[in-house]
């Protein structure tokens, strides 16, 4: 070997180096995360009482509860889920089974889809106050009610309609990756029963490909649960003195009202208890949904490992 | 196309007139004319890639689902052009039955695989569907293996008992034809001769072509046999013609080893 | 029984005639019958053969498919289009020229009441001020700060967990991260504003208590499971004959990964480091959170500072729709769009390039 010759200690030494540094990287990794949990379950556990998660807040949000925004949380991810799943499966079954796989345009609707995973959340809140609320929402005021103000301004059908073309993404690429999982073998042995084509994936390929939409749409939910940003602007209040009764009215949300609570609040330490608890609150509902999408993937992962002929 | 006939004819069940088949530019098969005797078995034989299976495809339609692929020609099943506009293909695959190289059953159950196809032909009456699931699985000689755990899954069972199955699948929705693509191939030589006195039996009531590149199974099963190379038919004569007295000398040349 | 055949023609040999198999006393074959034969129906004898036959649902179904799906592909395609048409008329209306161009947003004006011209960011006061310069700086130091964070840590731990951890440690960090990357962006900025703020300026004795470090710092939290588990994959995709090789040549462990696995991997942890920029331009809530939202335009990271993202979030609801101030916006919004849409192209690139080269999907 040239130059210098390696001795022992130095190679020794070389890999003890690495092996620490990047050691120390993980460690870190794993520091932040249970700092921040830990400083969250700390200060928020001995607030999140039941009369919290079932009252109204009271006193400028130093008292009372927040089931205002866990009701508004929830029907705001029912609305998005019932909008993204039906039109998120459709395409993607559309993409890969009917579509013709080899055409540009399959190719660039693909790529489209592919990259608005991407796109900065913000930018769907634009989206969603210029063409929701003010294009579509004034529309239907000026069409049905008159030009009076009902739909053309922050609603929660707004709101939900905007997560779900965010989300979207989400859905189409985890459903087409799990019905290209579905072997091949199973659609040719279904078409040479006499099966058609809508058949083949309703009976067969659906079925299979079930777990892995289910994930997909899991963890689009999850996503949904979290954003703040795109609902800015779309349908999202601080304090409402009612619960949104139709698709029109404005929501409180958990993600808001924490970022709401921490800049702008009044009496920051009156406020502090309410705010731990309702992150924790938040943070809870995120983990349940993502620990779901995860047993749902292993559930997958050992009926596949079952399944092999 | 007729010979001297001296009995009765034999019924043809598949007429194959000029077939061609072309993937992209390429021509991978033809041009083809044969006929295939009802409730006899006919063998397809030949190397690798002389286009046996790709033929075997085209008499129900499944090269339909390759892409690129290209069929011209005329196919007619008791008379019927299944290439004529206006003829769906499903149709077709319903009545010419397929079994492939390496079984496929379905992810469910037993049962289910083989009521698959009763069940997407619009049959509802379940003791209906049941009995016709029975007899599908008595005639593939699988049923007194199996009575006794019809809802539990395909998947458990062994690969000889998967490709019985697969044949009770087929035969479940009482095709006209049954193909079948090297289906013993996959298979050890117990499980191989189980099929092979299966196929003896199925051509009394079906008729059966069957693919195979193991020319003594072709010896041992078929009434006629066909002799593909180089996606051509070289030759198409009674099994006992092919093998003992062959009239091409490729055909010679294969059965007797040469080369293949 | 056999006839002496023709000479075969080439390409078409035609079958004389069939013997009769031994097997069955079979006859030869004749002309095929004129009558088709009779099967056993299944309850469906009455439909013409060989002809279309579904349940009636089967069209409605399909024909719900294809609409459902037109509409998504509409939505994907019309994101596009809506932002940049509001973001278009910066570049034709003439009404919005009088309060701002494209030439007042990238350079230097003077001001009444300044001495020296500047870039000012004041949309909103007596006389409009549209500099974009303080943002785009503000979003670069923010940036810059979280990718100094996140890509050691990130791509270290990766390499630890790849090259060095077992697979109790494995299974311990894998899952950690991936709780990290659960965690809303909207928590970390709390994070950052009530707690890691008040640290940081305790540590540091900085005058402002938010800006450009803080929300840095807490953005990298969000960035580092996307380079993570990019590079995770990449480094796991190495072929082990190349370790093998290299230890065979008698290289000492840290050699092997530094001189082969590291190389090997790059494009794959590039690519984690694009994905990773683009996620840290675009975020929002964590700088609207930590940052001090104020648009100074500086050097140093202890200034506060204000980005893109947050500046569109933070002003949007006050605009009027359509004007000069809208227009702007959806013109950064577009911005955002395109930068975040080239790192994503560019990171996916890659990353199809190294599973390519690899051979490896994880």
């Amino acid at each position: 070997m040239k130059g210098r010759a390696r001795t022992r200690s130095s190679r020794r030494f070389g890999d003890v180096a690495l092996s620490l540094g990047t050691g120390l990287a993980a460690a870190l990794v794993l520091l932040i995360v249970v700092v921040i949990l830990g400083d969250v379950i700390y200060n928020g556990a001995p607030h999140m009482t039941l009369t919290f998660l079932t009252q109204a807040p009271r006193d400028g949000m130093t008292a009372g509860g927040i089931f205002p925004a866990i009701f508004g949380t929830v029907a705001l991810v029912v609305l998005m889920t019932l909008a993204v799943l039906p039109a998120g499966v459709a395409t993607a079954i559309y993409l890969s089974e009917y579509a013709n796989p080899g055409s540009r345009l399959t190719r660039l609707v693909r790529v489209a889809v592919n990259n608005l995973a991407g796109v900065p959340s913000i930018v769907f809140g634009l989206f969603g106050l210029g063409f929701f609320v003010q294009f579509v929402g004034a529309g239907i005021d000026r069409a049905l009610y008159g030009g009076q103000r009902v739909f053309g301004q922050p609603a929660l059908i707004w709101a939900a309609l905007t997560m779900a073309v965010l989300t979207l993404p989400v859905v189409i690429v985890a459903t087409e990756e799990a019905l290209a999982a579905v072997p091949r073998e199973l659609r040719l042995a279904s078409a040479a029963l006499g099966a058609s084509r809508l058949q083949t994936i309703a009976r067969v390929v659906l079925p299979q490909a079930l777990p892995g939409i289910l994930t997909g749409a899991i963890l689009a939910i999850s996503r949904g649960a979290g954003e703040v940003a795109p609902i800015l602007f779309t349908g999202v209040a601080y304090f409402l003195p009612k619960l949104p009764r139709s698709l029109h009215d404005q929501f409180m949300q958990l993600g808001y009202h924490v970022y709401v609570l921490s800049t702008q609040s009044p009496d920051v330490d009156a406020t502090r208890p309410i705010l731990y608890a309702t992150v924790l609150v938040l943070l809870l509902l995120t983990f349940a949904l993502n620990a779901t999408a995860v047993v749902v993937r292993s559930h997958m992962r050992r009926r596949f490992a079952g399944a092999s002929s | 196309m007729n010979g001297d006939a001296n009995t009765d004819a034999a019924k043809i069940s598949l007429s194959v007139c000029d077939l061609v088949v072309c993937y992209g530019d390429k021509r991978a098969l033809g041009p083809v004319s044969m006929e295939i005797a009802e409730k006899h078995v006919t063998a397809l034989i030949g190397p690798s890639g002389c286009g046996k299976s790709t033929f075997l495809r085209s008499l129900n339609r499944m090269n339909d689902l390759v892409l690129g692929c290209r069929v011209e020609g005329d196919v007619r099943l008791d008379g019927q052009p299944i290439y004529g506009p206006g003829v769906d293909p499903v149709e077709v695959r319903r009545r010419v039955g397929m079994v492939f190289q390496k079984s496929n059953p379905f992810p469910k159950t037993i049962f289910d695989n083989v009521a698959y196809g009763l069940r997407i032909g619009g049959m509802r009456d379940r003791a209906e569907i049941a009995g016709r699931v029975e007899h599908a699985l008595g005639r593939a000689a699988l049923w007194n293996e199996v009575k006794d755990r019809m809802g539990e899954s395909a998947m458990g069972l062994s690969g000889g008992q998967q490709q019985r199955l697969c044949i009770a699948r087929a035969l479940a929705v009482e095709p006209e034809v049954l193909l079948m693509d090297e289906p013993a191939s996959a298979l050890d030589p117990i499980a191989t001769a189980h099929i092979e006195e299966l196929i003896h039996e199925l051509a009394r009531d079906y008729t059966v072509v069957i693919v195979t590149h193991n020319m003594q199974q072709a010896a041992r099963v078929s009434d006629y046999t066909a002799f593909f190379y180089m996606g051509d038919m070289v030759e198409f004569a009674s099994t006992d013609t092919i093998f003992t007295h062959p009239s091409q000398p490729r055909t010679e040349d294969y059965v007797t080893g040469r080369f293949g | 029984m056999s006839e002496q055949p023709s000479k075969p023609q080439p390409g078409r040999v035609i079958p004389v005639g069939l013997a009769p198999s031994p097997r069955q006393t079979l006859p030869r074959l004749g002309p095929p019958p004129l009558q088709p034969t009779e099967r056993k129906g299944h309850g469906q004898a009455e439909r013409p053969r060989l002809a279309s036959w579904r349940p009636k649902f089967h069209a409605l179904a399909e024909a719900a498919i294809r609409v459902l799906a037109f509409s998504s592909i509409a939505a994907v395609v019309l994101i596009f289009v809506f932002i940049g048409k509001e973001a278009w008329p910066l570049f034709h209306d003439s009404a919005i020229w009088k309060e701002v161009t494209l030439a007042k947003m990238w350079f230097a004006r003077q001001w009444p009441g300044y001495d020296a011209p500047e870039h000012i960011w004041q949309p909103v006061s007596e006389v409009p001020k549209y500099a974009v310069w303080p943002l785009v700086v503000g979003t670069l130091k923010v940036t810059l700060v979280a990718m100094l964070v996140a890509v050691p840590l990130g791509v270290g731990s990766a390499l630890f967990v790849s090259q060095y951890a077992g697979r109790r440690l494995r299974e311990i960090i894998k899952p950690t991260v991936e709780l990290l990357a659960g965690i809303p962006s909207v928590v970390l900025g709390f994070f950052a504003l009530m707690v890691m703020a008040t640290w940081l300026q305790q540590a540091l004795g900085l005058e402002s208590r938010l800006n450009a470090l803080v929300a840095g710092v807490a953005l990298s939290f969000a960035i580092i499971p996307v380079v993570f588990t990019v590079s995770e994959e990449a480094f796991g995709a190495v072929p082990r004959s190349y370790v093998e090789a290299s230890t065979a040549l008698g290289a000492a462990r840290w050699q092997t990964i530094v001189r082969v696995v590291i190389p090997a991997a790059g494009p794959g942890v590039a690519a984690g480091i694009a994905l990773g920029l683009g996620r840290a331009v675009g975020e929002t809530m964590i700088v609207l959170m930590a940052s001090g939202n104020a648009a100074i335009l500086s050097a140093s990271p202890a200034d506060s500072v204000r980005t893109v993202s947050a500046t569109i979030a933070a002003e949007l609801a006050e605009v009027v729709f359509g004007g000069a101030h809208y227009t702007v916006l959806f013109f950064l919004g577009a911005l955002l769009f395109a930068f975040t849409l080239a790192t994503n192209l560019l990171g996916e690139f890659a990353i199809g390039r190294m599973r390519r080269r690899l051979g490896g999907v994880a």
